[in-house]
């Protein structure tokens, strides 16, 4: 069975984000000056080819800690579609 | 000591590293294509150079791919067994995403790419004028990690002005505690923001990248 799954990765909240300080910059250029702060991440759908949702799972942790998400500076959240 | 030179997709400082090691020092090179695995005509007295660039196109993160290819895990190996290796700017960010070296690359502070002349020096060295060109060279790691660089003299370079001055305004990207490079425990895993290998020629008039070598003891 093929599982869709997306992955949230996010810069740390303690960490100064640049690229979101420059598009809030921008936001407020725009007049949008109810907008008090932004960060940005990455979207990251994987399909994936297992047994189970819970192996399924399993493979997208791994793949998250060990490539997709640098744990030093950013963390992420799992979230399986269907 | 003869050194290697790792040839990533988007390397684009692995041609400066040779001539200025072969031509400006009399080295030997050898030039190490990344798909390519075999480190058997080097021994741990022998350096290997991860060069500047935009390895598989910083994509991910910067250094992120470049950790996987073949080369890189006979390089790890052979940094395991005592090797020198040494990582100029996009070496330094793969170095660290390897795990040879604590700590990450951010976006510079500013959100600029930085192409520049700057001046670094050790705790006690005298300030040398070494070029900087980098969008993501600002060093972080945590608290805990940085005291204890510090304490074992893990800290090769920090940024600092003409006279030698160490401060935030002399910075150029907002690493944590002015650092611009770092080394391993054991001294022979090197990674550093500045370009040493685009300053060791007298045409150039600035050979302080030669001194940057010299204090690895990698020359």
């Amino acid at each position: 069975m093929t599982y869709n799954i997306q992955i949230k990765v996010m810069p740390l909240k303690d960490l100064l984000d640049p690229q979101g300080k420059a598009v809030l910059g921008g936001l407020q250029n725009l007049g949008l000056t109810g907008v008090a702060d932004v960060r940005i991440g990455k979207h990251i759908t994987l399909q994936i080819d297992a047994e189970s949702k819970e192996y399924a799972k399993q493979i997208a942790e791994e793949a998250s800690k060990k490539l997709l998400a640098n744990p030093v500076m950013e963390f992420f959240e799992i979230e399986m579609v269907d | 000591m003869k050194y290697g030179v790792v040839v990533f997709p988007g390397s684009n400082c692995d041609r400066d590293a040779q001539y200025a090691l072969a031509e400006d020092m009399g080295k030997e090179v050898i030039m190490l294509w990344h798909k390519d695995k075999d480190l058997g005509m080097f021994t741990t007295d022998d350096c290997i150079i991860l060069p500047g660039g935009f390895s598989y196109g910083d994509y991910l993160r910067c250094g992120a791919i470049a950790r996987f290819s073949p080369m890189m895990q006979s390089v790890i190996e052979f940094a395991n067994k005592g090797g020198k290796v040494l990582g100029v700017c996009n070496g330094f960010q793969i170095l660290c995403e390897s795990g040879l070296l604590p700590g990450v690359l951010l976006n510079n502070a500013h959100q600029q790419f930085v192409c520049n002349n700057v001046f670094i020096k050790t705790n006690n060295g005298e300030p040398l004028k070494i070029p900087i060109a980098h969008g993501d060279g600002r060093f972080f790691a945590e608290d805990h990690i940085l005291d204890e660089l510090e304490a074992n003299n893990q800290v090769i370079f920090k940024y600092c002005d003409a006279l030698g001055n160490i401060g935030t305004a002399f910075n150029p990207n907002g690493a944590v505690r002015n650092i611009a490079g770092i080394k391993n425990k054991n001294g022979n895993v090197f990674g550093m923001m500045p370009h040493p290998e685009r300053a060791t020629s007298a045409a150039l008039s600035n050979t302080d990248g030669k001194k940057v070598f010299d204090i690895l003891g990698l020359n």
